[in-house]
């Protein structure tokens, strides 16, 4: 074999080295940027940690009490819940807008088989959470196999679960005391545990079932996400659809599934609505999508899918509500609250603009 | 999804029927905030009944949630062109609609402003509603009767409407201040007043839900509430959970304003003490009769004395009345309710 046809010898001036993708910049900066890119959820973590220490010093034990911090609670559970589908969506590279609307007439299913029908409330639960999977399922139908955009299904399936919503109920609420009465189940989420109240039961740190369902859903979800396979090729299938159906990811059904568990979900939270206003009202949850889109946001989930994490969206929904308790405790104007969540939804896609630098 | 298809079609085919409909003998529109609150329910069937009873054909239309503004507009235009004698309407946005309610008069409608006062109140024909700040104060002295002398150290917090003021909701406010005995300022605006006894005001877009985030707002401010005045019953029901959830839904006096079924049997529950009830099935139905009056000979209705609107009644409901404040039972109230 002469030189001239050893190709192999060509190698032998190269570097052995394995292929480096040492960067040039190694400033403080670049690893901020780097960490965070590591750790998406660490931005809002800061963020939420900032604004509760402004937020002490400002008003002291009025804010700082084990009341009014459970309080926030209480308050961001229902979007908290709602938001966690919505993260899955967004995760997806999708969007839905019709959390809320599904939220809803789940509720609206589960009271009303109830009170018209006479079903009994466990059955009626049950039949509510496969409303708003079957919800989902469309959905998801819609955007998987029939390959619409998510926004233009879910914005056509607001509309229509809304209509539904109000045709099927007639706008009628169910009134706390007939649920408390005939169907308690269904206030299931509202019932309270207390910790370190005084005798006259004032005060304390306030917990509901709601909101211990909601933060336990977060840990599973963060859990399923990172550690099972599912998780990952929902991450694969927001990143690159075509790079996961290469590499063997059943794409279509991913998709199916996860507006499937986001109905579901916003099913839950349906549930968990009744618990926290007492009655099953029509009307209620309008602004859902929007805030659950708002935490989810500021939460550093990337609108463009596969990155993201879901703990980030619990930071994004408390943020929500540490700014709303504490600018209302603090006198402000309602209004300020919309502005400062307003700028800061455009500093959360502004900072992950920034991180996606890092894998460009 | 086949319901909903079915639900979708009847509606189409109910809608083209109307429009067909036209050109014979007189016709009216009715025209509301939305189809779906039970207020708007009750208003549309009195319309309905009385167009019955009078020979009138009666089109009705509605925004598709409260503050959908467009949609009203484009009725308005609509029954312009369709040639109705007289326009019903309660609008979402009482002052950018004037535009389009000039117009309808242009064309020689009559306007009937119904539940909400046009800004200015001139611009339509006519102002069929309930008086609010009446209904406020009534709530507001009973509060206050009921109390006695602890209404002197009263901790009141306001649930309000929205944070852009909406003047039915100034109204019930200021009416519920005045009533209560508390120097109201300026009363085209809540949250000028500067008595000690007011916690807060918080809003809460009258549903369960907002009521019940605006209590518990207040009630982190100050935790020994114990009057609380609410916009309308679904407020004053959510505010009723967040005060059950801290224990203290037996020490507290709500009062609220509507007159809702499900409010006034809120009030045989012992949720809310009082509301003041008003009569969406009575402002529709004499709406109608004023359109047939009109088309018959020209009239235009007038408003009740010392108002500069046609006052349509509001009752006080309660089983505790309270000296020199007439009342109804519960009983009367929900023969009269509404939803």
């Amino acid at each position: 074999m002469s030189s001239q046809d050893n190709y192999e010898s060509a190698v032998d001036g190269a570097s052995t080295r394995v292929a480096e993708f040492d960067s040039q910049r190694r400033g403080a900066v670049h690893s901020v940027q780097h960490a965070l890119h590591v750790t998406p959820a660490l931005v809002p973590l800061i963020v939420l940690i900032s604004a509760t220490i402004v937020f002490a010093l400002l008003l002291g034990d009025r804010f700082l009490s084990p009341f009014a911090l459970t309080l926030i609670l209480q308050q961001v559970q229902i979007v908290g819940i709602v938001a966690v589908a919505q993260s899955l969506v967004i995760l997806t590279a999708g969007i839905d807008l019709s959390v809320g609307a599904i939220m809803v007439l789940s509720s609206v299913v589960m009271g009303q088989f109830t009170f018209r029908y006479g079903l009994p409330p466990e059955l009626s639960i049950i039949l509510g959470l496969a409303c708003g999977t079957l919800m989902g399922f469309i959905n998801g139908f819609l955007v998987a196999v029939l390959k619409l955009p998510p926004f233009i299904v879910t914005l056509g399936m607001w509309q229509i679960v809304l209509a539904t919503n109000f045709l099927y109920s007639a706008n009628e609420t169910i009134r706390s005391q007939d649920i408390e009465a005939e169907a308690p189940i269904l206030q299931f989420f509202g019932s309270t545990f207390r910790i370190g109240a005084d005798e006259a039961g004032r005060g304390g740190a306030v917990f509901t079932y709601g909101v211990i369902f909601m933060l336990i859903l977060f840990v599973i979800m963060a859990y399923v996400l990172k550690h099972t396979a599912w998780g990952r090729h929902v991450y694969a299938v927001g990143d690159d659809p075509e790079a996961a159906a290469l590499s063997g990811v059943n794409v279509r059904g991913t998709i199916i599934s996860v507006y499937m568990l986001a109905g579901i979900i916003c099913a839950f939270a349906g549930w968990a609505l009744i618990g926290r206003i007492g009655s099953v009202s029509p009307t209620s949850g309008q602004f859902a999508n929007i805030e659950s889109i708002t935490a989810v946001v500021i939460g550093g989930i990337s609108l463009f899918g596969g990155r993201g994490s879901i703990l980030g969206t619990l930071f994004g929904a408390l943020i929500v509500g540490v700014f709303t308790l504490g600018l209302r405790l603090a006198g402000a104007d309602a209004q300020w609250t919309y502005l400062l969540i307003g700028v800061l939804i455009i500093a959360a896609v502004a900072v992950d603009q920034w991180i996606r630098k890092v894998s460009a | 999804m086949k319901k909903l298809l079915t639900c979708t079609a009847l509606g189409l085919m109910a809608t083209t029927g109307a429009a067909m409909a036209d050109g014979h003998g007189v016709s009216a529109c009715l025209i509301t905030k939305t189809d779906t609150n039970p207020f708007f329910v009750m208003m549309r069937e009195g319309a309905t009944a009385a167009a019955e009873e009078l020979g009138i054909t009666l089109n009705s239309y509605a925004g598709q949630i409260d503050g959908d503004h467009e949609t009203q507009v484009a009725a308005i235009e609509t029954c312009i062109a369709d040639g109705a004698a007289g326009i019903l309407i309660t609008a979402s946005d009482t002052s950018s609609i004037v535009s389009a309610v000039q117009q309808a008069r242009d064309a020689g409608l009559l306007v009937i402003a119904l539940d909400t006062p046009l800004e200015p109140i001139d611009a339509a024909d006519a102002t069929f509603a309930t008086d609010n700040f009446e209904a406020g104060r009534l709530i507001g002295a009973w509060a206050a009767a009921t109390m006695g002398d602890a209404a002197a150290d009263a901790r009141i917090a306001m649930l309000d409407l929205a944070v852009s003021q909406p003047s039915v909701g100034v109204l019930r406010d200021q009416g519920f201040m005045e009533g209560f005995g508390i120097d109201i300022a300026d009363p085209s605006r809540w949250g000028d007043e500067d008595d000690p006894r007011i916690v807060g005001h918080s809003v809460t877009a009258g549903n369960e839900e907002g009521g019940r985030r605006a209590m518990e707002e207040l009630l982190a401010i100050d935790p020994t509430i114990n009057v609380v005045y609410t916009i309308n019953e679904p407020a004053a029901a959510g505010a009723y959970e967040a005060l059950r959830s801290i224990g203290r839904e037996n020490d507290v006096l709500i009062v609220s304003v509507d007159g809702g079924c499900p409010g006034v049997q809120n009030i045989a529950d012992g949720v809310i003490g009082a509301t003041a009830q008003q009569y969406p099935l009575l402002m529709a139905s004499l709406g109608i009769e004023a359109i047939a009056q009109f088309a018959a000979d020209g009239t235009v209705p007038q408003p009740s004395e010392g108002l500069d609107f046609f006052n349509t009644g509001v009752a006080l409901v309660t089983d505790q009345p309270a000296d020199g404040i007439e009342s109804i039972s519960v009983a009367e109230g929900l023969d009269l309710c509404w939803g």
